[in-house]
């Protein structure tokens, strides 16, 4: 993990700029190479499984890409992954471990599905829309408060402290829903529905909504503010040496809460959009725990933010695909985790390797 | 292959060492007996550091054998090398930072056996007793300065009464004082048959330490001194032959010799400060609160002219870290007033200070001075991000950016593949250049050096004191804190003693002044 972390680093600050046509081929061998290796053990556990990998693989691929309702269903569910990827980015590059993502975007989306459904009638679509947005970013920023406040005035580890939010943040949700702002004309405990016609537009007549243009651009605008200006690079020195922020003059108190808030914001936002593209309202219990997949998928990317977008669709592909090849072929849906987890120890592996050869080469 | 002399301690045999490009060690062979202190000298790169990285399981050489008692050995780990009796201080420190005093000492021993404090503090007691120094055993050993470091590791190699001590530069951070107790220590230990390995740039410390002097030159050794020889000889004598040694047949740059010998007198600076103005810096009753195992500063005040360099002495670990980090606005008065040519500066950050024209060279390169993941262009500019032309309206270019690095590592003579290289990955030299670089290159008008020459090498050394000098000769108000007298008194216009926190006084650079100083550091005299 200690290669991959450096590398995120090292490649955190310039951008490349200049004819390197030959660094990036190899970035994307380094990113080819473990995708083939996991898609290969994976291939083997399949076949322990009593299931055929390339049956399995083709079907996941055919329904999770090459078929238009796979890939209307992947892109729907890559906008809300995307918003938590954007808000991961800007922590991790950062040096703020936020990992209390579920309860950023569960709180959040719970919020917004009670929000929406009361301002619907009385203000106009867009207007709901808009405040929706800005109640979910104020509610993800709310709820890393007291992480931040803990780690800059005592210097308390965030990982701990975000986690511990993060369980308490879906309980909360749960005791909302349950609790305050149950629609009773239901018996399943759930918030009041936001109709389908005052929900987030959908694009040239599919059922993708156009959160998803959101969500890339969130991620986009988030790729160049942590590497091409000055705040983001701030944001970047306080992560790689703090010493060396104070030193330099950087306000590190204030750059934190500001990561927190940012990184912590955009995950809220990621609950609104689902919940105004696809959902409508919040169940009780329900908690898609979308924060901890998104994790190695951003660490897999290095932080980068195009990588980034390559991988929540690759995973966003194996997840509905997975999903069908469950019903159909009987491979458990968490067969798509395995894959995850596999890409990162082979990811972590030919970096090791490549570490090891340039150093003998240069020698 | 030559025979060991019997009766050695330590015995090297034809040792050869490569690393990539590069012969370390070529053909080696020294003996080190009982009883005797054995220097080592030679210029950086001479194969020091390699020939003690061997004999510390650090290493394998490539070909030849250590012998032990003139029997074979193969030294695979540091932890062997301690069961054979060598212990090792070397120059960088090895400590865990997070773990205190007596938790370092006690690493490495029996690993089963439960940990027990009391026999441990009864040896530390001892062992500071033995080194005549203060150390809290249950601070946090990264919240020690430099020098209280190299004293724990010197406690640790010193841990088990060791057959070899092999010191490796041990006398950098010491007072005058401190370098004699050291000497003391390593002639009490020679006399109880321990063989001491040591290793100086200083020759006057060889001259008074030694029994036998070897000379490595690029990889080899090219003469040694015994005991008859180096009693038959006067010092100067001594110095000439040994410079010869070391710079080979070639003239060697007069100043390196002079820098080595640490009386480069022509180095001294005209003194042209022009004291009938007012000062520019007044610093006024400052009192400092510190974490444990820091030295807060204690009332302290002073004041400073436009082109004067005031150097601060003192052993390491007396607060002079705080008096950095204060004047440069890393770290808040507690009380007491800072004025800045008639402003107050007290309750100003290191920004403000800064636009003000305060400069802090510190002595943590990498540590707090540079960010070692990130290049060199980043590094350069580190301490101006948002400041146009490098940004426009918030956002970089890093065309300029990088395009400004290559400007000044040319002008610099920063020796770095490429601007986009990481810093960590250079040399302390080439990393000191860049901080020059950084913190000189712009309106300055205050500049605050904090060890400048800690860890370099001649050159390098050469190269930061000149820039000092040059900071004084433009009109710049310098405060230079340093653990080497020599440097003080170079470069110096007056030279205020810390000791405990507190400034016990100022002394102007005159003849007198190394006489008062050592006493000063001492807490002997109060001026």
């Amino acid at each position: 993990m200690s290669a991959t972390q450096d590398a995120a680093r090292s490649e955190g600050v310039p951008p490349l700029s200049a004819g390197r046509g030959r660094v990036v081929a190899a970035a994307i061998a380094r990113v080819l190479l473990p995708i083939l290796l996991a898609l290969g053990v994976g291939a083997v556990i399949l076949l322990l499984l009593g299931a055929n990998p390339v049956s399995y693989y083709a079907f996941v691929f055919k329904r999770g890409l090459f078929s238009w309702l796979g890939l209307q269903a992947t892109l729907t569910r890559m906008a809300p992954l995307l918003m938590i990827a954007a808000g991961l980015i800007v922590a991790f590059r950062a040096g703020i471990w936020n990992l209390g993502a579920d309860g950023q975007f569960l709180l959040s989306a719970v919020i917004t599905a009670a929000l929406g459904p009361a301002l619907i009638g009385t203000l106009p679509d867009w207007l709901t829309i808009l405040i929706c947005f800005l109640v979910a970013g104020a509610v993800g920023a709310a709820w890393s408060v007291i992480p931040a406040f803990l780690k800059v005035r005592y210097g308390i580890n965030e990982i701990i402290s975000t986690l511990m939010m993060s369980f308490l943040g879906i309980s909360f949700a749960n005791v909302l829903v349950k609790l305050v702002f149950f629609d009773p004309g239901t018996t399943v405990p759930q918030t009041r529905t936001l109709p389908v016609e005052d929900r987030l537009p959908r694009l040239f007549g599919s059922t993708i909504h156009s959160g998803i243009l959101l969500a890339l651009a969130a991620v986009l605008i988030v790729h160049f503010v942590m590497t091409r200006t000055s705040f983001g690079l701030k944001l970047c020195v306080v992560g790689a040496n703090p010493r060396a922020a104070i030193h330099a003059g950087l306000d590190v108190g204030r750059l934190t809460y500001a990561t927190f808030a940012i990184s912590a914001g955009l995950i809220g936002l990621g609950g609104a959009v689902d919940i105004l593209g696809v959902w409508g309202s919040v169940r009780a219990d329900w908690n898609p725990s979308f924060g901890l997949l998104v994790v190695p998928l951003v660490f897999l990317a290095r932080f980068h933010g195009v990588a980034t977008i390559a991988f929540v669709m690759f995973f966003a592909v194996l997840q509905i695909g997975g999903e069908s090849a469950a019903v159909r072929l009987g491979v458990p849906t968490f067969y798509t985790l395995v894959l995850v987890a596999l890409l990162l120890i082979f990811l972590a592996l030919v970096e090791y390797l490549d570490y090891r050869r340039q150093a003998r080469t240069r020698s | 292959m030559q025979r060991a002399t019997p009766g050695t301690a330590v015995s090297v045999r034809s040792v050869t060492k490569r690393f990539p490009g590069v012969v370390a060690n070529d053909e080696v062979s020294i003996d080190f007996l009982p009883g005797e202190i054995h220097v080592l000298l030679g210029e950086n790169g001479a194969g020091k550091s390699t020939l003690i990285g061997m004999l510390a399981g650090m290493q394998q050489p490539d070909s030849g054998e250590i012998r032990i008692k003139d029997k074979p050995v193969r030294i695979g780990s540091p932890r062997e090398s301690l069961n054979l009796g060598i212990g090792t201080v070397f120059q960088h420190v090895l400590l865990v930072p997070t773990l205190t005093v007596i938790e370092n000492l006690m690493l490495g021993g029996p690993r089963w056996r439960l940990l027990d404090h009391a026999p441990v503090l009864k040896r530390f007691q001892e062992l500071s007793d033995l080194l005549g120094v203060r150390l809290d055993p249950d601070a946090q050993v990264g919240r020690l300065a430099l020098g209280e470091q190299q004293q724990v590791e010197i406690m640790r190699a010193l841990w088990r009464g060791e057959n070899v001590l092999i010191l490796d530069e041990p006398t950098s951070m010491l007072t005058p004082q401190g370098v004699r107790d050291l000497g003391a220590v390593m002639k009490r230990l020679r006399d109880k048959g321990v063989a001491i390995i040591f290793i100086t740039h200083k020759l006057a410390e060889a001259y008074e330490f030694g029994d036998r002097i070897s000379v490595l030159r690029l990889g080899r050794l090219v003469g040694q001194l015994d005991k008859a020889r180096l009693k038959s000889m006067t010092e100067a004598q001594i110095t000439d032959e040994v410079l010869r040694l070391m710079f080979g047949g070639q003239k060697a740059d007069r100043r390196d010799a002079e820098t080595l010998l640490g009386r480069g007198v022509h180095l001294k600076r005209a003194q042209q400060v022009d004291r009938t103005k007012p000062p520019v810096l007044m610093v006024k009753g400052v009192s400092t609160l510190a974490d444990r195992g820091e030295c807060p500063l204690t009332d302290v005040s002073f004041e400073l002219w436009s082109g004067e360099v005031l150097g601060i002495a003192g052993v390491d670990g007396n607060g002079q870290k705080h008096l950095a980090e204060m004047l440069a606005g890393q770290r808040s008065a507690a009380s007491g007033s800072i004025l800045f040519a008639g402003h107050d500066v007290t309750q100003e950050g290191v920004a403000e200070r800064r636009r003000h024209g305060f400069r802090y060279i510190t002595d943590e390169r990498l540590g707090e001075g540079t960010v070692g993941a990130f290049s060199v262009a980043t590094n350069l500019v580190v301490k101006e991000i948002g400041v146009p032309p490098l940004w426009q309206r918030g956002v970089s270019r890093w065309g300029l950016i990088h395009s400004h690095a290559r400007d000044q590592i040319k002008r610099h003579d920063i020796r770095t593949p490429s601007e986009r290289t990481p810093i960590g990955r250079l040399s302390g030299g080439n990393i000191q250049k860049a901080l020059l670089a950084r913190e000189l290159n712009v309106a300055g008008r205050l500049v605050i050096f904090n060890k400048p020459t800690y860890g370099l090498d001649l050159h390098n050394i050469r190269l930061a004191r000149d820039r000092i000098v040059e900071c004084a000769e433009r009109g710049l108000a310098t405060v230079l804190i340093s653990t080497e007298l020599d440097e003080l008194l170079a470069l110096s216009d007056r030279i205020a003693v810390m000791f405990r926190g507190r400034l016990t006084g100022i002394v102007p650079n005159e003849d007198n002044a190394e006489r008062r100083i050592g006493l000063l550091m001492t807490g002997a005299e109060a001026a």
